[in-house]
């Protein structure tokens, strides 16, 4: 597992709201320690038994490693901020439609202050039976040794529903988020996951736009030593075109399926025609 | 979302950066009485790329073949589009045409100033080896010594050079204070008489940030009517070339359904991502959008996290009754509440799979 276990202390930026209230509450169901929210001009009152504090700092006291963030995409930089002022290590952004300037904004901000970013608009970090920060459904894990790192949400669910069924546990499950400018990318997930004690083979599920996979397949080349497959979704995308996520673009004849498998092929990944084909895949000898 | 050339150049002309002298007219009437300076070229606004190849500009030396052109440019259409604005403005003379940019870098997660000697062409068609980059740091922003580096590429003399450094700052705050995407000078002319001129604009707006932006107004020419229409009612949606209908949700699954069905040889009629909905009604919405498509068949993906399975199946039904469906819908449900979901389709006679690729073999088989 990496960034949290369940000892980890996370609080919700937004609990009053309808997502945070929901998932805050299917959070802790799945084992997550959630210590408190935030909502300005709400502290002082509970969501599903958790305290409410109008701000992060008077929160700090109860000592939180982590923050999910879900308000409205406007004041997503400001809680940024907030957490960041508060010494919080490990932020992630649930909400969508976030301005790209914002995102760039708290990317600088966040390699400066050795702050780890997740998203915007991802669906979380998911450790089986640990903790959870996020929105993946929680009757799809299973606790065992595969990591996925995925760009997108119910392609996600998709691909651990099926090695759930294959009997084959997560490690770690984690959403990158779907916007063309995120925090974490697949290349750091892959460094964090090299000596990750509890993960023994990676998947990898990408999708058209960008260099994230390609920059992911020059790492694997350069000799991480675990196991990696992969999914590439947006073979058939004509360029030019966004297919939902503000990243799934081809551009400037970059970022298109047919080079994001070329080049993990070269780095010995091997790269499903279809998403359910992933635990076959895994189990399939080099 | 783009914004039209002549709205890009009242922003640069906000921003310093020189543009020609020019006017937007909306009939050819408004041409009388105005001041020019012949030749004037005559513009068309419309938000396609390729303009001049398709006869969207034209030169005129007087007045009666400036009218004769603006009738004549407003009657036609434009690859498709409906001309309602022309720019009219003094005719360049032009010495070199070069391109200069600034973008967000997606990989290194900042902005990044692209030139190239090789302007008025597409940029997607130029090789690599012919643009010189230069990332910004937003923590520094803008600074001079990145013109000069940029000059030196363009290979500017002093006094050009001089002129492109207060226009590639101008241009960063401009990217800057109105949360551009992208902010393009192609052509960026060298005149004769050896000055810098923006020939044309091309600026990006970040559609999430328009709320901080009551001044942009926005348009959606280059959507279809359809993908116009879908965007109104809330849906992620790309019309394509195909014959079967999709609906999904997520756009990972969304691509990988259009990406299935393609490996077994159906070419999908368009992407729609419903997102992430509890709302029968949002699911039954989607079909309308759908059947104006004319597509041969409808293949329906879902799989339920806080999308219930159950809730999707009520939509589809609903679909089907109120518009009256009639051509081939088959339906992939897996997730919560899948069982629930599939009985009340198969109570209603509609095919449903639990597999995805199962559901795609049976288009394929009533797509024949």
């Amino acid at each position: 597992m990496v960034f949290i276990d369940k000892n980890s202390k996370i609080i919700v930026q937004g609990i009053t709201g309808h997502q945070g209230s929901f998932h805050s509450a299917e959070m802790v169901r799945f084992g997550a320690n959630v210590v408190a929210g935030i909502t300005p001009g709400k502290g002082g009152t509970a969501v599903n038994g958790i305290p409410v504090f109008d701000t992060v700092a008077e929160c700090m006291h109860l000592k939180p490693d982590a923050s999910m963030i879900s308000v409205p995409a406007p004041f997503v930089k400001d809680a940024f901020f907030e957490a960041m002022a508060g010494g919080i290590k490990l932020i992630y952004i649930l909400t969508e439609h976030v301005p790209k300037h914002d995102e760039m904004e708290m990317y600088a901000n966040a390699k400066r202050n050795g702050i780890t970013l997740i998203g915007p608009n991802g669906p979380g970090l998911t450790v089986p039976f640990e903790s959870k920060m996020g929105i993946m459904p929680n009757h799809i894990f299973k606790k065992g040794d595969v990591a996925v790192v995925s760009r997108s949400g119910t392609l996600t669910y998709e691909i651990v529903k099926a090695l759930t069924d294959a009997g084959m546990g997560q490690s770690t499950v984690l959403g990158l988020g779907g916007d063309a400018v995120v925090g974490l990318s697949f290349l750091d997930m892959l460094k964090a996951l090299k000596d990750d004690k509890d993960t023994n083979s990676v998947v990898l599920v990408g999708e058209i736009g960008g260099t994230a996979e390609e920059d992911a397949a020059e790492y694997i080349k350069q000799g991480f030593k675990k196991k990696v497959v992969a999914y590439i979704a947006g073979r058939s995308a004509p360029p030019g075109k966004r297919m939902g996520h503000a990243g799934a673009i081809i551009s400037r004849g970059k970022g298109t399926a047919d080079s994001k498998i070329k080049a993990l092929n070269a780095a010995g990944v091997k790269v499903a025609q279809y998403p359910q084909d992933i635990p076959a895949l895994l189990k399939e000898g080099n | 979302m783009n914004l039209f050339e002549f709205q890009g150049k009242e922003l640069f002309r906000k921003f310093g950066i020189p543009v020609p002298d020019g006017f937007v007219i909306s009939n050819d009437g408004e041409l009388d009485g105005r001041q020019m300076q012949w030749p004037v070229a005559i513009k068309s606004q419309v938000l396609v790329g390729g303009r001049g190849k398709a006869g969207g500009i034209k030169f005129a030396d007087n007045l009666d073949s400036a009218k004769a052109i603006a009738k004549e440019l407003f009657a036609a259409r434009l690859k498709g589009l409906k001309v309602n604005n022309l720019l009219v403005e003094g005719k360049l003379s032009i010495e070199k045409e070069l391109y200069v940019s600034i973008a967000i870098d997606t990989s290194r997660k900042q902005p990044i100033i692209m030139v190239s000697q090789k302007g008025g062409v597409d940029i997607e068609s130029v090789s690599d080896s012919d643009i010189f980059m230069q990332q910004i740091d937003p923590f520094v922003g803008f600074s001079p010594y990145m013109a000069t580096a940029a000059s030196k590429a363009l290979g500017l003399n002093a006094d050009l050079s001089k002129q492109f450094s207060k226009m590639l700052s101008g241009l960063y705050r401009l990217f800057k204070q109105y949360d551009a995407e992208l902010v393009e000078i192609n052509p960026l002319v060298i005149t004769n008489d050896g000055k810098l001129v923006a020939a044309d604009s091309k600026v990006s707006m970040d559609q999430d940030s328009l709320f901080r932006h009551p001044d942009i107004k926005g348009s959606y020419d280059d959507l279809t009517e359809l993908e116009n229409e879908a965007r109104l009612k809330g849906y992620s949606f790309v019309e394509l070339d195909g014959t079967i209908g999709v609906v999904a949700n997520g756009a990972g699954l969304t691509m990988a359904t259009l990406d299935t069905l393609l490996l077994h040889g159906l070419k999908p009629r368009n992407f729609l991502d419903l997102g992430g909905t509890d709302n029968s009604d949002i699911v039954k919405d989607a079909f309308p959008l759908i059947l104006k498509a004319n597509p041969k068949s409808i293949f329906v993906n879902i799989f339920g996290g806080v999308t219930k399975c159950d809730t999707v199946a009520q939509g589809i039904v609903a679909a089907k009754n109120e518009f009256k469906i009639s051509i081939p819908l088959v339906v992939r449900l897996s997730g919560v509440h899948e069982e629930e979901g599939r009985k009340i389709l198969e109570q209603n006679g509609i095919h449903a799979f639990p597999n995805m690729t199962d559901g795609v073999k049976k288009v394929a088989e009533l797509s024949k």
